[in-house]
């Protein structure tokens, strides 16, 4: 039944229809709905048996949860940005031990500057730590996409991370229709621990290992995330029929048959892309959409075939590797490594700035007359850029660069874009 | 209620001051005495000869064990025991037990303890074990959580006073004067500074958790009762055990016990326990002995003793052990004032 609800009250309800049994969170925008939503169906006896713990931060919060499921639990967890990164030890040591944990990514920003808002940087910043990473385009998406994480996590021993974006999905109400209770009863059976902490059959888990097997064990984990390349396009095509609507898989293809130029990207800006898109084909542009839903592992295939007719990719990507470039366009590009494609960059909607349909179409009439540079930071400021480069080139005190390019912009309080 | 006065009788064996089993009634004799005890820890580890630290995670995980008959999961963080118990497929721990991290094993142990809970086996009982480091430095955080919490979980500190496992480094446990890998022995005030230091137990009783305790391992009967005692109570729980340690303090491996016995017989490190915040029994000197008694028969301290020494140095480690003494009443009514003997073991 659609309801109109927040995204975030979405995700609350779907992970508590998953019977998480440890649920461990520190709050961050623009993760605080869902926690608050969970902790308040625990406190009032909705959703039980399961423990809800506050804790002192986000790296106790995963390290409850790394606990809780090492001792046979479904855990769960959510944060966003300086959380995860407060908690990143903690993250690749849930990976390494091989603990399906379930956790949402509320994508914000990195500090500093501090930020809260919409970004990819902080998935970025864990995209090796060995967590599978699953983007949501739509709020149904990401409720969905929860019922997919457990299941695959528990399937493969394997942690996931779910990824929406921050305020734009997270604080956005729209209609949702959260998977049934019974459906998801039937889809997710009961956790099932390939290695449990257990007095009656004691063993030891995160032993040292030294050189003679550190490489054999890495090695399985790599093959475990390659298994998930198969599996995930299976559960989804179990979760369409038993919950009778398409969520989750490894990329999802639009308007990409007779397409020359394609765009590709993660998360809910594909919806933006997909109005420019329409719009571009009107005109009478061969433009097509790939949304990337399985980011780790890396479906390198599936992206090759998908683009394997563009004479033109352009990614557009919420983040970048500072003094190298994007990110999501040097997997793609590793994944077509064809000469014929010319792959372009753009580094769109940093610290929330909106990305809008009118850039997006400039964007695309730039590619397709052959105007666009392999990397563009969307909509840059470029006269702000230069005025504090003149700055830093005469003063030698020339002082914070945030705080000096926010004086020369001046009271902009209410321009996001 | 007092709780340190379990020994009606007192036993005194040549020297050493402790309790021989073999005068004991057989209910009344150490878990360790016991051929069928657990053996948690089993031997084969790659700790040092003369290790405190193996020797106090087996006795208080065999307690624990006793305790809770069995059933009983163990959370440790990254350190020495962690690191000498475990390389695969040589695992000493006969015990379900789990590492992760350096500084999260108190959260971790939340955790184990929550799926309990939450699968209503409340017969299984966490206990989380750590060193010095991951205790008062790098762990702090994650413990205060669990002590405020009040989680159900016993905390074991092993208390070697500097990070071993990475090659005797300070941590904030490491006393005043001691030489560490980076307090090195030089300059005009050699080895660690005089400051606060962090007084682990005080700060845990700060938190009015049910159990704080500390122990040595040169008095097991004393440390197996406060295990079992803090095994028979719910919520969060600490016991801070000091363990000398032959690598870093450069004491001989056969003097283990000796050095411990010292620490707590000269007042520097008060054996004490204390139940909701509040001190409810002390371990009382049974033969006072100067501070030089103990620092003298460690290398981290030798640069107190070479040439004309420093007795400026000695004299205010000397004030903080009757510091101790004053502050917890270490002192037996019946006991000598001032110093009579060094003791022997
Ligand atoms: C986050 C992190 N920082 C540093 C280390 C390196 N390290 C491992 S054990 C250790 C010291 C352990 O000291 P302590 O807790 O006192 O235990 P001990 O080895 O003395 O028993 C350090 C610094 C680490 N493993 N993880
Ligand atoms: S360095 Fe010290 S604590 Fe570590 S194993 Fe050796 S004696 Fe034990
Ligand atoms: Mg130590």
């Amino acid at each position: 039944m659609l309801r109109q609800i927040e995204g975030s009250r979405g995700v609350a309800e779907t992970v508590a229809r998953c019977r998480p049994e440890v649920v461990c969170a520190y709050p961050i925008s623009p993760q605080t709905h869902i926690i608050e939503a969970i902790g308040e169906m625990v406190k009032a006896g909705q959703l039980s048996p399961c423990e809800f713990i506050n804790v002192e931060s986000e790296f106790a919060a995963m390290s409850v949860s790394i606990g809780a499921s090492a001792a046979g639990a479904r855990a769960y967890t959510a944060t966003a940005s300086q959380g995860l990164l407060f908690m990143m030890e903690a993250v690749y040591n849930a990976a390494g031990l091989g603990l399906p944990i379930v956790m949402t990514l509320a994508n914000r920003a990195i500090g500093a500057p501090i930020n809260i808002w919409n970004d990819h940087s902080d998935a970025m910043a864990a995209r090796d730590a060995g967590w599978i990473q699953l983007f949501a385009e739509t709020n149904q998406e990401a409720a969905d996409l929860h019922v997919l994480a457990f299941r695959l996590a528990e399937e493969l021993s394997l942690p996931v991370m779910v990824c929406m974006d921050g305020f734009i999905l997270t604080h956005a109400v729209e209609g949702i229709d959260v998977p049934d209770q019974r459906d998801v009863d039937a889809f997710l059976p009961s956790y099932e621990p390939r290695q449990v902490l257990d007095p009656a059959h004691p063993i030891s888990i995160g032993a040292m290992v030294g050189p003679e097997a550190f490489t054999e064990v890495r090695y399985l984990s790599h093959l475990r995330q390659l298994d998930a390349l198969d599996l995930i396009p299976v559960l989804a095509s179990q979760f369409a029929s038993t919950f009778g609507r398409e969520s989750g898989g490894l990329i999802h293809s639009y308007e990409t048959n007779d397409a020359t130029t394609i765009v590709v990207a993660l998360g809910s800006v594909l919806g933006t892309i997909k109005d420019a898109v329409d719009q571009r084909r009107a005109l009478g542009d061969r433009v097509g959409v790939v949304g990337i839903t399985t980011f780790r592992p890396f479906p390198f295939d599936e992206v090759r075939r998908a683009l394997a007719n563009a004479q033109r990719v352009i990614v557009i990507e919420k983040a970048f590797s500072v003094g190298y470039g994007g990110v999501l366009s040097a997997d793609v590009a590793s994944a077509t490594h064809d000469a014929t494609i010319s792959l372009h960059s753009v580094v769109a909607g940093l610290g929330g700035r909106a990305i809008t349909q009118h850039s997006l179409e400039a964007i695309l009439d730039d590619a397709v007359h052959g105007r666009l540079d392999s990397v563009t930071f969307l909509d840059l400021d470029l006269d702000i850029v230069e005025s504090e480069r003149a700055r830093i080139d005469t003063q030698r005190r020339s002082g914070p660069s945030a705080e000096n390019v926010l004086s020369d912009l001046g009271t902009v309080a209410s321009r996001i874009g | 209620m007092i709780i340190m006065t379990r020994q009606p009788v007192h036993f005194y064996q040549v020297g050493s001051f402790a309790v021989g089993n073999r005068l004991l009634e057989v209910s009344d004799r150490t878990v360790q005495s016991d051929p069928q005890r657990f053996d948690s820890l089993d031997s084969g580890h790659r700790a040092c000869q003369g290790c405190g630290e193996a020797l106090g995670a087996r006795y208080a995980l065999d307690a624990a064990m006793r305790a809770t008959g069995g059933q009983l999961i163990a959370v440790n963080a990254t350190g020495c025991l962690e690191v000498f118990s475990t390389p695969y497929p040589e695992t000493s721990w006969r015990i379900a037990w789990l590492h992760s991290l350096f500084g999260n094993a108190p959260a971790v142990a939340t955790g184990v303890a929550a799926a309990m809970k939450v699968k209503g086996m409340n017969d299984v009982r966490v206990v989380a074990q750590a060193g010095d480091g991951g205790t008062v430095d790098i762990g702090f955080g994650c413990l205060s959580g669990m002590f405020e919490r009040n989680d159900d979980v016993l905390f074991i500190c092993y208390d070697n006073e500097a990070y071993m496992n990475t090659g005797v480094q300070r941590s904030g446990a490491t006393p005043p004067a001691a030489r560490t890998a980076t307090t090195e022995a030089v300059g005009p005030e050699p080895g660690n500074v005089f400051g606060q230091g962090k007084d682990m137990p005080r700060l845990a009783m700060a938190h009015g958790i049910s159990y704080v305790a500390t122990a040595t391992v040169a008095d097991l009967h004393d440390l197996e009762n406060k295990v079992e005692h803090a095994m028979q109570l719910h919520g969060a729980r600490y016991l801070h055990i000091l363990v000398p340690c032959p690598l870093g303090w450069g004491s001989a491996s056969c003097d283990t016990i000796k050095v411990a016995r010292l620490a707590q017989e000269t007042g520097l490190f008060p054996v004490f326990e204390a139940e909701n915040g509040v001190v409810t029994g002390v371990s009382k000197i049974r033969h006072r002995t100067s501070v030089e008694s103990y620092l003298s028969i460690q290398k981290r301290f030798r640069h107190l003793f070479a040439g004309s020494g420093r007795p400026d140095i000695v004299a205010r480690i000397q004030a903080m052990a009757d510091q101790n003494i004053a502050l917890y009443g270490l002192l037996a009514e019946d006991a000598p004032a001032e110093i009579t003997r060094e003791v022997s073991a």
